[in-house]
C-alpha cells in the first residue's frame, strides 16, 4: 500500500487523497486508504438482538470482536442478501476522539484509486436522497461520481444514546 | 522492567515508601505511644531523602531533610507525638508526592508545611541536631562532639563485590564526603587482581578518606546508607595530635551493622524480596494471548475429536490442560487483594472526621480478599463516593448522637468477602440512615413510580443509585445522599456488579456491592434460541428444567414451580424477537444473582464452553441484554447474556404481574 501511494504521490500542487472506492446500492463510495486495516470475504455474522439494523451484526477479525455497520441502512438503501461479491471493510474510525475497529459491508470492492481533491464538491442541498451531513462531499473519478461519506457523524449518530432521528427498522 | 530511567525507578519506589510512611502515621494516630511506628516512619523518611537526593530530585531530599529533623526529635523523644503532629505529617506526606510528581510547581508550598512541623515539636534544626548528637553518643564518649568543632575523620570502606552492577557509584559516594567537609581520598589497590582476572563489574578497590568536618558519625554514616548491605565500613575519630592512644569506636559497629541492616529489611513487607514489579500492560497482553490461546485450543479440539486420529487426541488433551493450567496461572497474577484499595481509604476518613468534627472509626476486613486488577482499580472512585457519603450524611454529628442514645463515636466499616463466584464489599455506617420518605417522593416527582403506589422500603432504596436520580436538586432534597451516587452505579454496570443498600432509619446504612471475581475469561453455557447461540456464565446457573406443556400453554401465567418457589421466566426468543419458528421441547436455565432467580427459556442447551469475554463497542454500548460477546471454537462470534439486566427485567415482570393479581383480587 505504501509503495502505490510512494509510485503514484502527487505533485506538490494538485491535491489527492488516495482512497478505496466500494460499491453500495449501485453507488459508489471512497473511503480514505489509511482508515482501511483490511478487506474480507464474507464470514458469519453474529446478529445483535434488539440492536439498530445499521449496527445489526458483530464480526470476528483476527479475535476481535467487531462490530458490523452496514451503511445501506443509513442511504436508505435496498438491502440484498450478501452474494459471492460482498466484502467487508475494516476499518479504523474516531468516535468521541477514541479509535476504533468496525467492519463495513460493502456490495462489492472496486479499487484503491488517487482522488484529485479538486474535483471535490460540497454535498448539495437539494436533489439528494441522503442526509446531507452524512455526506463529506462528492468527487469525481473516470466520469463517475464518488460519494465521501462523513464517517464520523454516521458513527455518532447510533452508538451513543442519542438516537438518529431517521426511521430505522430494527432487527 | 528496565532500568533505563532510573528517575520513573525512583517514583514508583517513593510510591510504596510513602504508602508506607501513611500507613504507620495513620496508624501512630491511634497509638501515639508505639516507637515502633514513630521508627518506621522515620526509616521511610530516611528512605526519600537518600533516593530522592541519589536520583536528582533536590527539592524532595531539601524538604524531607527538614521533615526528617523533626521526626528525629520525636523519635529521640526530645518532642511527643500528638495527633497534630500526625496530621501536619500527612499533609507533609502529600507535599512530598506533589514534589515527586512536579519538583518545580510544589517546591514553595512545603514552606508552612514545615514551620507547622517545627512549631509542633518544639524547635526544629539545630536543636535538633544537637539533641540527636547528644542521646545518640551517650553511650560513647568518642563521638561526642559539639556542632562547630571540627574533627578529624579517618574513614575506611569497601563496597561489596557485586555494588557496582546493583548501581552504586564510588565517585558520588566521595563527592558525598567531600560535602562534610576537606578531604582526602586514597585509594587502595592491594585488592586488586591481576589484569586477566580483572572483571569489570566487580569494585576492587578500597578508599581510605580522612576527613575534616564538624559533622557527626551519623552524617558520615548516612552517606553509606544505600551500600551499607555487606560493605565494610571503619569510621574513626582521628584524636588530637596531642592526646594519645588512637582509638576505633568503630569496632562493635562493623559487627552490629550487617544485623541492624537485615533488621530494618524484616521489618519492612517481607515478601517484597520476592516479588516482581511488572508492568500493567504486560499482564494485560499476556491474558490477552492466553485468551486466543485458549479459543485456539477449543479449535483444535473441536477438530481432534472429528479427526478420530488417537495420538492427535492425545496431544491435543495434553494442550487442553497446559493452557487450562496457564489461563489458572495468568489470572492469578493479575489477582490483588483488595488491602491496597483499602488503605487508601483510611487517610479519607481521617481527614473527613477532622473536617467534619465527627469522631469515626474505620474498620476494615477481608483486606486479603483476591479481585481482578483493574476491577480494584475501577472500584477506587465508587468507594469514595460510598465513604463521603457515609462520612458525609450517614453519621450526625456527636451531639446528636449522643441525643439519640448512640454511642459518641461513630464507625464506618469496610469490608470484602469472597461469596461463590463473587465479591461481596460491604461500606456500613451507623447512622442516621436514608430518609425513606424523601425518597419516595422524590421518585414519585420523577415518575420512577406512581403516586400512592405500594413500594417496600428496600426497593426505594436502590432507587438512590437510579440514574439521573441523582442531579443537585435532588441532592438538597435528599441531605447529600445520591452525590456520586451515579458513579457508583455507572461503574457496576460497566463491571458487571450489583449494588443492593439496605437502610435502616436511626441504626445506619449498608452498601454493597457485588461484583464478578474476573472480567476476563469464565466459564459459559451455550444455549441455542433460533438460530443464534448465547452464553450464560456458568456461575450464575443454578439448574435446567423442561418447561412442561402446560405451563407453556398457558401464556399468561409467566413464572415456574420449582420445589414450591415461583420463579418468574423470561422467553428469551420473545426478548429477542427471533423469527424462526417455534420449537418442541424449550428448555429453561434458572439463573440467580445474590436470591433472586429467573428462568430464561431457550430452544437447546448446547453445553458448557470457556469463555474470554470481549467487551461490546461503544456502539453497542446502549443494548443491556449482553455483557459481553466471545469467540467460539468455530470462530464465529456469541453473545454473553447479562444475567443481572435478564433478573432485574423478570423482577420487574414479577412485580408488575403481582400488582396486577392484587389488583383483580381488590
Amino acid at each position: 500500500m505504501t509503495k502505490i501511494a510512494r509510485d503514484i504521490a502527487a505533485p506538490p500542487s494538485g491535491e489527492t487523497m488516495l482512497a478505496l472506492t466500494l460499491e453500495l446500492g449501485g453507488e459508489i463510495f471512497a473511503i480514505e486508504a489509511s482508515r482501511v486495516r483490511e478487506i474480507l470475504d464474507m464470514v458469519p455474522i453474529t446478529e445483535v438482538p434488539n440492536a439498530p439494523a445499521f449496527l445489526g451484526g458483530l464480526i470476528n477479525v483476527r479475535g476481535r470482536v467487531v462490530p458490523l455497520a452496514d451503511l445501506r441502512v443509513k442511504f436508505c438503501m435496498e438491502r440484498p442478501p450478501p452474494d459471492a461479491d460482498t466484502r467487508i471493510v475494516v476499518i479504523e474510525i474516531a468516535l468521541d476522539g477514541e479509535p476504533m475497529i468496525v467492519g463495513l459491508l460493502a456490495d462489492r470492492v472496486h479499487t484503491v484509486a488517487d482522488i484529485a481533491l479538486s474535483t471535490l464538491e460540497d454535498a448539495p442541498s437539494v436533489g439528494m436522497r441522503w442526509r446531507q451531513d452524512y455526506v463529506q462531499g462528492i468527487a469525481r473519478l473516470n466520469e463517475q461520481f464518488i460519494i465521501l461519506p462523513e464517517l464520523g457523524r454516521i458513527f455518532s449518530n447510533d452508538g451513543a444514546k442519542g438516537a438518529s432521528p431517521d426511521v430505522e427498522e430494527r432487527t | 522492567m528496565t532500568l533505563d530511567d532510573p528517575a520513573e525507578t525512583f517514583r514508583q519506589e517513593a510510591q510504596d515508601v510513602l504508602e508506607q510512611l501513611e500507613r504507620a502515621l495513620l496508624d501512630l494516630d491511634a497509638a501515639l505511644d508505639d516507637k515502633d511506628l514513630i521508627d518506621c516512619a522515620f526509616r521511610a523518611l530516611h528512605t526519600i531523602k537518600g533516593s530522592g537526593a541519589m536520583f536528582g530530585f533536590i527539592e524532595v531530599a531539601e524538604f524531607v531533610h527538614e521533615f526528617e529533623t523533626a521526626f528525629d526529635r520525636v523519635r529521640r523523644g526530645a518532642a511527643a507525638p500528638t495527633v497534630g503532629l500526625v496530621r501536619v505529617a500527612l499533609a507533609a506526606k502529600d507535599h512530598i508526592a506533589n514534589l515527586i510528581a512536579e519538583p518545580n510547581v510544589h517546591a514553595p508550598a512545603g514552606l508552612p508545611i514545615l514551620a507547622r512541623l517545627r512549631d509542633i515539636v518544639g524547635n526544629g534544626g539545630e536543636d535538633a541536631e544537637q539533641a540527636q548528637t547528644a542521646s545518640g553518643t551517650s553511650k560513647n564518649d568518642a563521638t561526642t562532639h559539639v556542632k562547630g568543632v571540627e574533627v578529624e575523620w579517618r574513614i575506611r570502606f569497601r563496597l561489596p563485590e557485586d555494588a557496582l552492577s546493583l548501581g552504586a557509584n564510588p565517585v558520588l559516594l566521595l563527592d558525598e564526603l567531600r560535602a562534610l567537609g576537606e578531604c582526602n581520598v586514597r585509594a587502595d589497590t592491594a585488592g586488586l587482581p591481576r589484569i586477566d582476572d580483572i572483571d569489570p563489574e566487580v569494585c576492587y578497590l578500597s578508599w581510605d578518606v580522612s576527613l575534616r568536618s564538624d559533622c557527626s558519625v551519623n552524617d558520615i554514616e548516612d552517606v553509606f546508607l544505600f551500600v551499607q548491605d555487606g560493605m565494610k565500613l571503619q569510621i574513626e575519630a582521628v584524636p588530637d595530635p596531642r592526646s594519645e592512644a588512637p582509638f576505633a569506636i568503630d569496632a562493635p559497629r562493623e559487627v552490629a551493622r550487617p544485623q541492624t541492616a537485615k533488621a530494618e529489611k524484616e521489618s519492612g513487607p517481607a515478601r517484597e524480596s520476592m516479588s516482581l514489579r511488572v508492568p500493567a500492560e504486560r499482564l494485560d497482553e499476556l491474558l490477552d494471548r492466553v485468551g486466543e490461546l485458549v479459543i485456539a485450543q477449543a479449535r483444535l479440539s473441536q477438530i481432534a475429536v472429528e479427526s478420530r486420529n488417537p495420538s492427535l487426541l492425545a496431544v491435543n488433551e495434553e494442550i487442553e490442560r497446559l493452557s487450562a493450567g496457564l489461563r489458572d496461572t495468568t489470572m492469578g497474577i493479575r489477582m490483588v487483594p483488595i488491602g491496597t484499595l483499602f488503605s487508601r481509604f483510611r487517610r479519607l476518613v481521617h481527614d473527613l472526621s477532622s473536617q467534619l468534627g465527627k469522631d469515626v472509626d474505620f474498620i476494615t476486613s477481608g483486606e486479603q480478599t483476591e479481585l481482578d486488577k483493574t476491577v480494584i482499580e475501577s472500584l477506587a472512585d465508587p468507594l469514595v463516593h460510598i465513604i463521603r457519603n457515609a462520612m458525609d450524611h450517614g453519621q450526625e454529628p456527636p451531639e446528636i448522637r449522643m441525643a439519640a442514645h448512640k454511642s459518641r463515636r461513630g464507625t464506618v466499616r469496610l469490608s470484602a468477602v469472597h461469596e461463590g463466584a463473587e465479591v461481596a464489599i460491604t461500606i456500613s455506617d451507623d447512622g442516621a440512615g436514608l430518609d425513606t420518605e424523601r425518597i419516595r417522593r422524590k421518585a414519585e416527582d420523577s415518575g420512577l413510580i406512581t403516586p400512592g403506589a405500594t413500594t417496600s422500603e428496600h426497593q426505594l432504596h436502590q432507587f438512590i443509585f437510579h440514574p439521573g436520580f441523582s442531579t443537585a436538586e435532588q441532592v438538597s432534597a435528599l441531605s447529600g445522599r445520591g452525590v456520586g451516587m451515579d458513579v457508583v452505579h455507572r461503574t457496576m454496570e460497566a463491571l458487571r456488579g450489583r449494588i443492593d443498600v439496605i437502610s435502616q432509619r436511626g441504626q445506619g446504612t449498608t452498601v454493597t456491592l457485588r461484583l464478578p471475581l474476573t472480567l476476563a475469561i469464565i466459564e459459559g453455557m451455550l444455549v441455542r434460541v433460533g438460530q443464534s447461540r448465547y452464553s450464560i456464565p456458568l456461575s450464575a446457573v443454578e439448574e435446567c428444567v423442561e418447561l412442561s406443556q402446560a405451563t407453556d400453554g398457558s401464556r399468561g401465567r409467566n413464572f415456574l414451580n420449582i420445589r414450591e418457589k415461583l420463579v418468574p421466566f423470561l422467553r428469551l426468543r420473545e426478548l429477542f424477537a427471533t423469527k424462526a419458528p417455534d420449537e418442541q421441547h424449550p428448555k429453561v436455565v434458572i439463573v440467580s444473582t445474590g436470591d433472586q432467580r429467573v428462568g430464561l427459556v431457550v430452544d437447546q442447551i448446547l453445553g458448557n464452553n470457556q469463555t474470554v469475554i470481549k467487551s461490546l463497542s461503544r456502539l453497542h454500548s446502549d443494548i443491556e441484554t449482553f455483557a459481553g460477546a466471545t469467540i467460539m471454537a468455530d470462530g464465529t462470534v456469541a453473545l454473553i447474556l447479562d444475567v443481572a439486566h435478564l433478573v432485574r427485567r423478570g423482577q420487574r415482570f414479577e412485580s408488575r404481574l403481582r400488582k396486577e393479581q392484587e389488583e383483580r383480587a381488590a
